[in-house]
């Protein structure tokens, strides 16, 4: 049995032969190999592209669960002001469970970061062997008879064509990550909507609500006090006004 | 001779540096074999890192090809069984 380095060279070398194989003349060669290399550039920013909008949506999933956690404290201290330690219970037991997906979430946020350098990386890789491979094939098709085109070419085809095999892995894994994050993200929008989790981003809680009937209590009651005092003052006018 | 880590890169390395990596290589393929993922890992970060310390990078425009191919360390059992599938982990060109 192979080890492993004599595997991946097999893999990779029989991904790209199959790429050598498809034309006859050389020169169709070089030109067809020219521009499935520049197919491939344009996948490789369109991966750089789809891991950035990815990341980006974590990045506001995470800000929202921040604000979030600030939120929660002042509502815990405000029930507890108000006397409400079952309120404030609650919403230290909410503050607890997005600060876990917060974590989760800013550990997604660096995976998605590594595979976006690994793209940049590759990019540059795979846009310096192309701008080399362009000016070579160029002067082989201008000197050189078909035959002799066939044999120069053979190594510089070799090795962009091995680049183009490991630009490709690179873009499989980050599409693959991407579409998992997307799931997980997109799965984290579809509970909270169903209500299944405590939307912890949303406007108005349950919380809030029970927070507000306390202060429009309180409010409520400061009016009515007000109101009497009115009621008292103008009672005693009237008592010495004749 | 020059080495690629897939996903990173080509190095030049010496005969030295290439024995390392066949003994490294070696003890890489029993742990797969054993499904020994922590050892298969720990190995192949090893190979890495013998190659990065000790192999001299090729110019980003270097047309050489590479006469091995080091896989990526930080794939799963499985996602390293798929590379060496015929069906594949890379995608077809």
């Amino acid at each position: 049995m192979a080890g492993l380095m004599g595997r991946a060279t097999t893999v990779v070398k029989a991904k790209f032969s199959k790429l050598l194989d498809k034309a006859e003349d050389p020169n169709e060669t070089l030109d067809y190999s020219y521009e499935q290399q520049l197919t491939l550039l344009q996948n490789v920013k369109r991966g750089v592209a789809d891991v950035v909008t990815s990341k980006k949506r974590l990045q506001l999933q995470s800000s929202q669960l921040e604000q979030s956690l600030v939120k929660l404290e002042t509502q815990a201290r405000d029930a507890l002001a108000a006397g409400r330690e079952d309120l404030a219970r609650a919403a230290l037991e909410r503050k607890t469970a997005a600060q876990t997906q917060l974590r989760g979430l800013d550990e997604q946020v660096q995976g998605l970061e590594a595979q976006q350098q690994k793209l940049v990386a590759s990019e540059r890789q795979l846009s310096a062997k192309i701008e080399a491979f362009r000016s070579q094939k160029e002067v082989i098709k201008a000197n050189y008879s078909a035959a002799e085109a066939q044999v120069r070419i053979g190594e510089a085809a070799t090795g962009i064509g091995e680049q183009m095999a490991d630009t490709g892995l690179a873009i499989q894994r980050a599409r693959d990550k991407t579409e998992e994050m997307q799931a997980r993200a997109g799965a984290m929008d579809e509970l909270i909507a169903s209500g299944t989790l405590e939307d912890f981003t949303s406007d108005k809680t349950q919380l809030d609500r029970e927070l507000e009937q306390i202060s429009s209590q309180a409010q409520v009651d400061d009016e009515l006090a007000r109101l009497k005092g009115e009621l008292g003052a103008g009672a005693e006018r009237k008592e010495i006004e004749p | 001779m020059i080495v690629r880590l897939m996903g990173e890169g080509q190095f030049r390395i010496d005969d030295a540096c290439l024995a390392r990596l066949d003994e490294l290589d070696e003890r890489a393929t029993e742990a797969l074999g054993r499904e020994d993922e922590a050892e298969l890992d720990a190995r192949l970060d090893e190979m890495w890192a013998v190659v990065r310390e000790q192999g001299e990078p090729l110019d980003d425009a270097d047309l050489s090809p590479s006469d091995l191919i080091v896989p990526p360390s930080d794939l799963t059992l499985e996602e390293t069984r798929a590379l060496f599938s015929d069906q594949g982990l890379i995608p077809d060109l």
